[in-house]
C-alpha cells in the first residue's frame, strides 16, 4: 500500500507541513525532512518551486524566487533525494506547478519520482479533465497519487465527481485565498467544513491555507483527517535553525 | 473536413490552449465558459456592444488608403486605423465587450493586469462609463515607467496595485490579478487585456476584436471592389489586435497572413521577446502555448522597447498559426521599429505606437508587388510613447 494511504489509516490528526526546496539555502532539503520527520510530523509536502506559483501568497512567492535564485531546479532536487529513503519512512509529496514537470517530462518525472520513492503528487495547475484523460495512466503506472483539490466554492456534484477520482486524500483548501494570506477560521468557514465533512466522502480530507498554530490546526481537524502547514512554516525556517523546526512543530502539536 | 483556425468545442487551436487553471479559478472560468457564447448571442448584447462601438469608441475606424507609403514601398498599402479609436488603441473594442458581459454576469467589481498600461487605462475608462469598481495590477518597474498612464488611470477612478513579485512586470501583474480572482471569486469579473489566459478568454477576447477584420472587409469592398486583401500584417505581443485583425480571414487561405514580434536588440540577444522564435510549448497564465522559459521550465523576463510587446507568451491562437504555418512570422528589432515609425510621421502624418510600428517594418522586411493589396494593422497611437522617440532619435 501507497505509504499515504497507510499513515491516512493510523488513529490520529495528521500534520502534514509544506517548505519550498532550496529555500533557505539550496542544500537545506534533505535536513528539514529529516528533521521533520524526527519531529513527528505525519508527512512532508516538497515544494518545486516555480517561477509564477498562481496559487500562492508573498510568502511562499518570496521563497520560491529565493530558491530559483539560490539554484534549485528539478534534476538538483531530484539529486538531493536520491537517497532521501535511507533515512526517511514518512509520506513524501511534491507539490509544484504543471509546466516545469511538463518541460521534465511528465512520463521521466513520474518514473524518477517512483526510483526515488515519492508517494503522491499535488499539482494545483494541472485540471482533473486534463489528468484523468491525459496523465491518470502514467501517474498510476509510476504508483503516485495525484492529490485533488476543493474549494469553498467547489460545488456539490464536482466534490462528488473528485472523490470519485481521487484515491487517497482530499485537499480541502480553507477559504477563497492563495497560501498563507488569511490566518484563523469564521463561522463561514467551520460551516464548511462542517457541509463537507457530512457528505461522507469515501477519502479523507486534509485542511490546507490558513493553518499556522495549535488553534487553527485543531479547528480545522475538529471536522478532518489532518491539516496542512505551509506559509507559517516557511516564516520558521527562513531562520534556518533545526531547533526551531522542532519547537514550531511542538507547538502546533502541543505535545 | 476542411481545416479550422478557430477555436474546437474543448477550447483548444489544435493541441494550444485549454484551460490549466487550479481548483480556486475552477468555477469563475466555468461561469464564463458556459455563458459567453449564449451572453454574446442575445441580440440586445450585440445592440448594446455595436452602439458603444460606434458613439462612444468612434468605429468603423478608417480604412486609410496610405499613398505616400504605397508609392515608396511599391504595393498598395492600407492602414486600419485602430489609433483613433477612444483611448488610442484596439484595446478598448475588447474592454468594451467584456464590460458588458460582466454586468450581465451581475458582477460589481472588476480587475485587470496591465503592461505598459493602455489595457490598464481603457479598463478603467470602461469601469468609468459603467460605474464599476476598478482595480488594475501593474508591475511596479512599469509603474515607474510609464507614470502618465499611471496618472489616467487614477483620474479615471481606478485603484492601481503595484505588483511586487518576481520580476515586477506584466507577468506578475497578470499573476497578481489572477490571484486577486481566486480570492474574490464570486463578485469579481477578470477583464484580460489579450487573447490569452484559460480558455474561454482567447476566443472571447478574438471575438470582441473581430470587429477590425469585419470592417476591414466591408471598407475594402467599398475601396477596392473586393472584400479581402492579399496581406494582412499586425504586430504580435499576447497577439489581441492581430486576433481581431485576422478573425475573418484565418480560414480563407487566399489571405496571407504576417504576424509581426518584437526581436527587442536582436533575437539571439538575450534580450528579446520573440516568443515564435524562441519559445516552445509549455502553460502560462492557464493557457498551453509557446512561451520564453528556461529548460526546467521557468517562465523567462521578455525584452522589448514596445511594452505592449513584452510578454514572453503567445495568445494559443497565434501559437497554432505559427506551428500549422497559416501565418508568416517575422521579427523586428527595436531599431528597426523605431525607424519604420518615424517613416510613418514623416510620410502619412501619422505617429504609430511602437507596437505598430514593429509591424510597420515590414515593409523593409519583405517585398510585396505593385498589385498585393496589404492591410497592416495600425493598432495604436504614439503618443504614449514619445518619451521613447525622443530619447532614441535625440529629438
Amino acid at each position: 500500500m501507497n505509504r499515504i494511504n497507510q499513515k491516512l489509516q493510523e488513529d490520529k490528526k495528521l500534520l502534514s507541513i509544506y517548505f519550498t526546496a532550496g529555500y533557505p539555502n539550496l542544500n537545506d532539503t534533505v535536513r528539514i525532512i529529516q528533521t521533520l520527520e524526527k519531529s513527528d510530523v505525519d508527512m512532508i509536502e516538497i515544494g518545486l518551486p516555480f517561477s509564477d506559483p498562481l496559487a500562492d501568497g508573498p510568502t511562499i512567492q518570496a521563497s520560491s524566487t529565493q530558491a530559483l535564485k539560490n539554484g534549485m531546479t528539478t534534476e538538483v532536487l531530484f539529486n538531493q533525494l536520491k537517497d532521501i529513503r535511507k533515512s526517511v519512512s514518512i509520506p513524501l509529496i511534491i507539490m509544484g506547478y504543471f509546466n516545469p514537470i511538463l518541460q521534465y517530462g511528465v512520463e521521466a518525472f513520474c518514473k524518477t519520482c517512483q526510483d526515488i520513492g515519492i508517494d503522491g503528487l499535488i499539482l494545483p495547475d494541472l485540471p482533473v479533465d486534463v489528468y484523468t484523460e491525459q496523465y491518470q495512466s502514467t501517474f498510476e503506472k509510476y504508483g503516485l497519487i495525484n492529490i485533488l483539490l476543493i474549494t469553498p466554492q467547489t460545488s456539490n456534484e464536482r466534490i462528488t465527481y473528485i472523490d470519485a477520482i481521487s484515491k487517497s486524500f482530499i485537499y480541502m483548501v480553507s477559504s477563497a485565498s492563495t497560501t498563507g494570506v488569511k490566518t484563523g477560521f469564521d463561522d463561514t468557514q467551520l460551516d464548511y467544513f462542517k457541509r463537507i465533512a457530512n457528505m461522507k466522502l469515501k477519502n479523507p480530507l486534509i485542511v490546507g491555507f490558513g493553518i499556522s498554530n495549535h488553534e487553527t490546526f485543531s479547528q480545522a481537524t475538529q471536522f478532518t483527517k489532518g491539516a496542512i502547514i505551509g506559509s507559517a512554516f516557511i516564516k520558521v525556517i527562513k531562520t534556518n535553525t533545526l531547533q526551531a523546526i522542532e519547537k514550531f512543530v511542538v507547538s502546533i502539536l502541543n505535545k | 473536413m476542411k481545416k479550422t483556425y478557430n477555436i474546437n468545442e474543448k477550447g483548444y487551436y489544435g493541441e494550444f490552449g485549454g484551460a490549466f487553471i487550479p481548483e480556486m479559478l475552477y468555477p469563475n472560468v466555468e461561469e464564463l465558459r458556459q455563458n459567453y457564447l449564449k451572453i454574446m448571442a442575445d441580440p440586445s448584447f450585440k445592440a448594446e456592444f455595436d452602439q458603444l462601438l460606434k458613439d462612444y469608441v468612434g468605429r468603423p475606424s478608417p480604412l486609410y488608403f496610405a499613398k505616400r507609403l504605397s508609392e515608396k514601398y511599391h504595393t498598395k498599402i492600407y492602414l486600419k486605423r485602430e489609433d483613433l479609436n477612444h483611448t488610442g488603441a484596439h484595446k478598448i473594442n475588447n474592454t468594451i465587450g467584456q464590460i458588458i458581459m460582466a454586468k450581465r454576469l451581475g458582477k460589481h467589481r472588476i480587475i485587470a493586469e496591465t503592461g505598459a498600461g493602455q489595457h490598464g487605462v481603457a479598463t478603467a475608462t470602461v469601469c468609468a462609463l459603467m460605474g464599476l469598481k476598478c482595480v488594475v495590477y501593474m508591475g511596479e518597474i512599469d509603474i515607474a515607467r510609464q507614470a502618465p498612464n499611471v496618472a489616467r488611470m487614477k483620474m479615471l477612478g481606478a485603484t492601481v496595485i503595484p505588483a511586487t513579485s518576481g520580476s515586477k512586470t506584466l507577468k506578475d501583474a497578470t499573476n497578481e490579478a489572477i490571484r486577486d480572482w481566486i480570492s474574490n471569486p464570486t463578485d469579481t469579473h477578470y477583464i484580460i487585456g489579450s487573447v490569452v489566459g484559460p480558455h474561454p478568454y482567447p476566443d472571447m477576447v478574438a471575438r470582441f476584436q473581430s470587429v477590425i477584420s469585419e470592417e476591414i472587409q466591408k471598407q475594402l469592398l467599398e475601396q477596392e471592389g473586393i472584400s479581402k486583401p492579399n496581406y494582412i500584417v499586425a504586430c504580435v505581443g499576447g497577439g489581441s489586435n492581430a486576433a481581431g485583425a485576422f478573425y475573418h480571414f484565418l480560414n480563407d487561405t487566399q489571405v496571407h497572413l504576417i504576424a509581426v514580434e518584437a526581436a527587442g536588440k536582436g533575437i539571439h540577444s538575450g534580450e528579446s521577446a520573440a516568443t515564435s522564435a524562441l519559445g516552445n510549448i509549455g502553460i502560462i497564465h492557464g493557457s498551453k502555448t509557446l512561451l520564453m522559459q528556461t529548460k526546467d521550465g521557468q517562465i523567462t523576463e521578455p525584452y522589448s522597447i514596445s511594452a505592449g510587446l513584452d510578454y514572453p507568451g503567445v495568445g494559443p491562437m497565434h501559437a497554432h498559426l505559427y506551428q500549422t504555418n497559416r501565418a508568416q512570422f517575422l521579427s523586428v528589432t527595436d531599431d528597426e521599429a523605431m525607424v519604420a515609425g518615424l517613416e510613418l510621421c514623416k510620410l502619412e502624418g501619422i505617429i504609430p505606437a511602437i507596437e505598430s510600428a514593429h509591424a510597420l517594418a515590414v515593409f523593409n522586411k519583405k517585398t510585396f508587388s505593385p498589385e498585393d493589396i496589404v492591410v497592416l494593422s495600425l493598432s495604436g497611437r504614439g503618443d504614449k510613447d514619445l518619451e521613447t522617440y525622443m530619447k532614441h532619435f535625440e529629438l
